[in-house]
């Protein structure tokens, strides 16, 4: 018993210490100037620019589907007009994020590992360290960066293409009153929604890319071991921003209570 | 007596339960090119990545230009790090980056802005290793001969004091081998650099070697010139030049 629970524990710890350690190298790097501009402008548009469409798509018709959902529920207790504030609180403040990073983590975090990976199996990262070059300050900073911009407003980006497909659903085609619907979202949405959804698309920004350089860092054994690497990284990064999320929101709700309008 | 550049003290390194390095003991000095023969898997390109701090050995000390530098951490080693080129044996170009980008990074990573100064010493470095004319192709389209002059023209863009070549002329016909090879002679005679050598192409040795070293067991079975290593009768030096494994045919 005590051999299983060490077997998985011990590479857990070692995983997360491993983490931590990168995190903290990467914001130290950066508190210290070594920061690539080039580089960071050129991830901000790979993560930023190039998940366009993934995110327009995921808020538009996640929007989309939970409005004609909560329609159908609600009608029948002539609640139509709540429709509007419910779907948008609930993109604000779990779906939006969410949505985002999970699609973020498929994407870039994905992308970030395979090519961090091949270059660690090429022998492209000794290259950078015998020039003298930290991988850490080259790869990880540029991309920490990016990513800590890029994410909270691919989140917002998210939420409003939600709250928008929300609208035109709800009062064009499901014909609820196009006044109410939006009277009663600026009553129930607040500044505080919005901070929410930003800090928890920061953190999930943070998770991801740490986990995808980590992985690619330690990549070993080939082509095989960038493909395990890869895959290790979409789970991985999935599973933490789920977990990462409940914790957020019971923590968040502290400083942002729900309920108090 | 002349101060060795690089003192290597009783490395001993482990992978796993195999012991590669067993208290290798070697010295490389200033202007030299020494060659590091032994058979394939012997651990010579794990010794090599030892002298730019790529491993971190179990025991034993490696000195450079009096400084030990197996205890600096990662940031402390990018000093000594400038001070070394090291050719690695597929070249490890950043398949990103065309040709002159690779051979340009040094230079922009070590501050230098000037557009023109960098175009020029990359047009040097390119023909100094017959690669002009190339600039803008990627690596993905170059041969294993090329691959490896364009990395040693980043190697050398900043002139290093120590060049360390892992496998220079593995897996290139022999035409392209001997280019390779006047390439190392031409750099020592042109730009004065120590040169260490890992290889078990003993054509090559002979074209380029001041010392021959052999690794055998993990330790440094020989050392000693060219024409030394073509007499000896040390039986295990006499297998590897004459290219005996010592297996039985049936």
């Amino acid at each position: 018993m005590l051999s299983i629970l060490n077997g998985l524990l011990a590479p857990l710890l070692t995983t997360l210490g491993e983490l931590a350690m990168l995190a903290w190298e990467t914001i130290c790097s950066i508190a210290r100037g070594r920061v690539r501009g080039r580089l960071t402008l050129k991830q901000i548009a790979e993560v930023g620019f190039g998940s366009q469409l993934v995110v327009v798509v995921t808020g538009a018709f996640t929007g989309a589907v939970f409005t004609a959902q909560a329609y159908f529920q609600f009608a029948s207790l002539n609640m139509e007009t709540a429709v509007g504030p419910v779907v948008a609180l609930s993109m604000f403040r779990e779906l939006g994020p969410a949505l985002t990073g999970l699609m973020v983590a498929g994407r870039v975090g994905a992308a970030m590992t395979a090519e961090i990976g091949t270059m660690k199996v090429t022998q492209q990262i000794d290259a950078l360290r015998a020039l003298a070059v930290n991988p850490v300050d080259y790869l990880v900073v540029p991309r920490a960066l990016a990513m800590f911009i890029s994410m909270p407003l691919l989140v917002v980006e998210c939420v409003g293409l939600g709250v928008l497909a929300s609208y035109y659903v709800g009062v064009h085609v499901l014909n609820i009153n196009g006044v109410y619907f939006f009277a009663n979202v600026q009553r129930f949405a607040e500044g505080s929604d919005i901070m929410m959804a930003l800090i928890k698309g920061f953190v999930f920004g943070g998770l991801i890319v740490f986990i995808s350089c980590r992985e690619g860092l330690c990549a070993k054994d080939g082509a095989v071991g960038v493909g395990r690497a890869t895959t290790a990284t979409v789970v991985t990064s999935s599973l933490a921003i789920l977990i990462a999320n409940f914790f957020l929101t019971m923590a968040l709700n502290i400083l942002f209570p729900a309920g108090q309008r | 007596m002349i101060e060795p550049l690089i003192h290597v003290q009783n490395l001993v390194q482990r992978i796993g339960s195999q012991e590669i390095l067993r208290g290798l003991t070697l010295d490389l000095f200033p202007g030299e090119t020494l060659v590091l023969l032994g058979k394939s898997g012997g651990g010579k390109s794990v010794f090599l990545r030892h002298l730019v701090g790529l491993m971190r050995p179990v025991s034993g000390s490696i000195v450079f230009e009096g400084q030990e530098i197996t205890k600096l951490k990662e940031r402390e080693l990018e000093p000594v790090r400038r001070k070394v080129g090291m050719l690695f044996q597929d070249g490890a170009l950043f398949d990103s980056m065309n040709v002159f980008d690779n051979v340009a990074f040094p230079l922009r990573e070590r501050g230098e802005k000037a557009v023109a100064v960098i175009r020029e010493k990359v047009a040097q470095s390119l023909a100094m290793v017959n690669m002009a004319g190339h600039d803008h192709k990627m690596p993905v389209n170059l041969s294993g001969g090329m691959r490896k002059r364009v990395a040693l023209a980043r190697a050398i863009i900043s002139p290093p004091d120590v060049i360390l070549y892992d496998e220079p002329t593995a897996g290139l016909d022999p035409i392209v081998s001997d280019s390779i090879n006047r390439l190392i002679r031409r750099l020592q005679r042109e730009l004065s650099v120590t040169s260490l050598v890992v290889t078990h192409d003993l054509v090559s040795c002979n074209h380029i070697a001041d010392r021959v070293a052999l690794l055998d067991g993990g330790r440094i079975h020989f050392l000693g010139t060219p024409a030394e290593l073509q007499e000896t009768r040390d039986p295990i030096v006499r297998d590897f030049v004459d290219g005996r494994s010592g297996e039985t045919v049936y």
